[in-house]
């Protein structure tokens, strides 16, 4: 029933409506930025179907149009006042009530996983099978705008002009998290992480276990923090040199190297603002005066738990 | 081996140096190690668009902004403030350690989806905790604020990363078991996943510690402030 695609459209149309309040306040490189962005949305899988046919030309188009947002971003996009306002209040108070759409998101959501096998029109199950989390989100964040809009009693094109002004605040940060993602899979597809672990397999002792230990933590957490995602590190440091070298020559056992090492590559994803879902674009949606704040904030209890993880991994891989 | 495509993650590392904007940084390393691993033009354009379309779904996260926007607009923020300020026993520390667990605790359930920045804590922890903090000491420095609602920020991802990992089902412990499992040594997801569960609790104490900490070194500040009288007033 409801696929993927329809997803991005939604989240197509609610950029084009910002889109549309841009141009009128006559903001066109902001109008511009959305626009690109909307119509990536919109044409996405029409362009990966295109090029699963041998058509490139469509899916050149959007690499230039990723330079492009990227250019806009950097000498287009500035922060102005006037949409980043907040619109004027009612005088009516609905109190403890405005918690309720808030909290509607979320436990709808779970609720809507947990009862996924069952929810079916006939044989075709309603929410995407492959994406099931996020055919929950969107429906969840559907109803919980109507009930939004009901509790505020605000009109519908409230919630277009809220929506602009958060996009507004968060700015390109918002669009950050998939360019890094794009980056990972072009650093991948160009051997950038087989040359990291043939360089660092190069410099260390390889009969010294705690120093093969070290190289693999270490690499970990910093090929995390390079990447911005400890997913991409993982598989390049464990077939580099775990595998090679701590359960191969000394032994190591691999269900718990695997798993602490996924966790000092965590660490690392405290650390760096690579990582921007996590670390940057919180810093935009709290309006925080440095893009760091958030790392800043997480650097004790990076480094302190590195080190203590560092120090289970001895004592657990090891036995 | 072609170490050239190294040029990339050099870009990377001095653009963020240098400050300069990350997303422009991004593209320039992307083309950096593109061009320096001899891809042709056009295939790289195509492995940048491909990988982006690909990757739409870390955006989806708009789609809550209409629900949040409308809420603020009502005085959401201006109302989890109020209802914090009325909740004597509710210190800063206390707030955000009992977030900490619940989420941690939620996390390892699977249920990662219950909270994020855009969802949980723009709405609702970052205001509670100013609250909270500023009950303590009315006069707070709009440093000392700004370091409270990173700090928020903060507990959130620490909670999600170092929960989620005990969770079979969650990406991380699948894709390290289809790792090992590609290499010969085939374990299931639940011998995995327990092994990060010393460090989810190693996790809570440090970053509990931490919070505990912060608050009291606010209240330490906040002596001499109150003494410099007119300076706080300012």
């Amino acid at each position: 029933m409801l696929r993927l695609e329809h997803i991005y459209w939604l989240a197509a149309l609610l950029l084009g409506s910002a889109v549309v309040i841009d141009l009128r306040a006559r903001r066109w490189a902001h109008a511009a930025f959305w626009l690109l962005l909307a119509l990536m949305f919109a044409g996405g899988d029409a362009v990966l179907a295109a090029a699963r046919t041998g058509q490139r030309l469509p899916q050149q188009a959007v690499g230039a149009g990723v330079v492009v947002l990227a250019l806009l971003a950097a000498f287009g996009l500035r922060r102005d006042g006037p949409a980043a306002r907040a619109g004027d209040r009612g005088d009516a108070r609905p109190g403890h009530r405005l918690f309720l759409p808030a909290l509607l998101i979320p436990v709808l959501t779970a609720g809507l996983v947990l009862a996924a096998p069952h929810l079916r029109w006939g044989d075709t199950p309603l929410l995407p099978r492959e994406q099931v989390t996020l055919g929950a989100l969107a429906l969840a964040c559907a109803l919980s705008t109507v009930a939004a809009l009901r509790v505020t009693r605000a009109r519908a094109a409230a919630a277009l002009r809220e929506n602009h002004r958060l996009l507004d605040t968060i700015g390109w940060a918002a669009v950050l998290p998939m360019l890094l993602a794009a980056l990972g899979n072009v650093f991948a597809a160009t051997g950038v992480g087989e040359a990291v672990a043939q360089l660092v397999a190069a410099v260390i002792p390889v009969d010294n276990r705690i120093a093969c230990l070290a190289a693999y933590a270490l690499g970990m957490a910093l090929f995390t923090a390079i990447m911005g995602n400890a997913f991409a590190a993982f598989p390049v440091l464990t077939g580099g040199i775990a595998l090679p070298l701590l359960v191969g020559r000394h032994g190591a056992d691999a269900a718990a190297l695997g798993s602490l090492g996924m966790l000092a590559g965590y660490c690392g994803t405290l650390l760096t603002p690579m990582a921007a879902n996590f670390n940057l674009v919180p810093a935009a949606l709290l309006e925080l005066s440095h893009p760091n704040a958030v790392i800043r904030a997480q650097v004790p209890t990076a480094l302190a738990l590195f080190a203590v993880n560092f120090v289970l991994m001895y004592l657990l891989v090891f036995r | 081996m072609n170490y050239w495509p190294l040029l990339g993650v050099l870009v990377v590392i001095l653009g963020f140096a240098l400050r300069l904007n990350p997303m422009l940084v991004v593209v320039a390393a992307g083309l950096a190690s593109g061009i320096a691993a001899g891809l042709p033009p056009g295939d790289l354009l195509s492995l940048l668009g491909e990988s982006f379309l690909s990757s739409r779904t870390l955006l989806l996260f708009v789609l809550t902004l209409p629900t949040i926007g409308l809420l603020e607009r009502a005085g959401l923020r201006e109302h989890a403030q109020a209802w914090v300020a009325g909740l004597r026993g509710l210190t800063l520390a206390r707030l955000l350690v009992a977030y900490l667990a619940l989420r941690q605790c939620l996390c390892m359930l699977g249920l990662v989806d219950l909270g994020g920045h855009a969802q949980t804590v723009r709405p609702l922890l970052a205001p509670m905790a100013e609250a909270a903090a500023q009950r303590g000491q009315p006069q707070l420095a709009a440093a000392q604020r700004e370091e409270v609602k990173a700090l928020a920020a903060a507990t959130e991802n620490v909670a999600r990363f170092f929960g989620e990992d005990v969770f079979i089902a969650f990406g991380a412990v699948l894709l390290i078991q289809a790792f090992l499992a590609r290499n010969g040594i085939v374990l299931e997801p639940l011998a995995i996943a327990l092994w990060a569960l010393p460090t989810a609790v190693a996790a809570f104490l440090i970053h509990a510690t931490r919070l505990v900490l912060f608050q009291r070194r606010l209240r330490r500040d906040a002596r001499p402030h109150a003494g410099a009288g007119a300076d706080a007033a300012s």
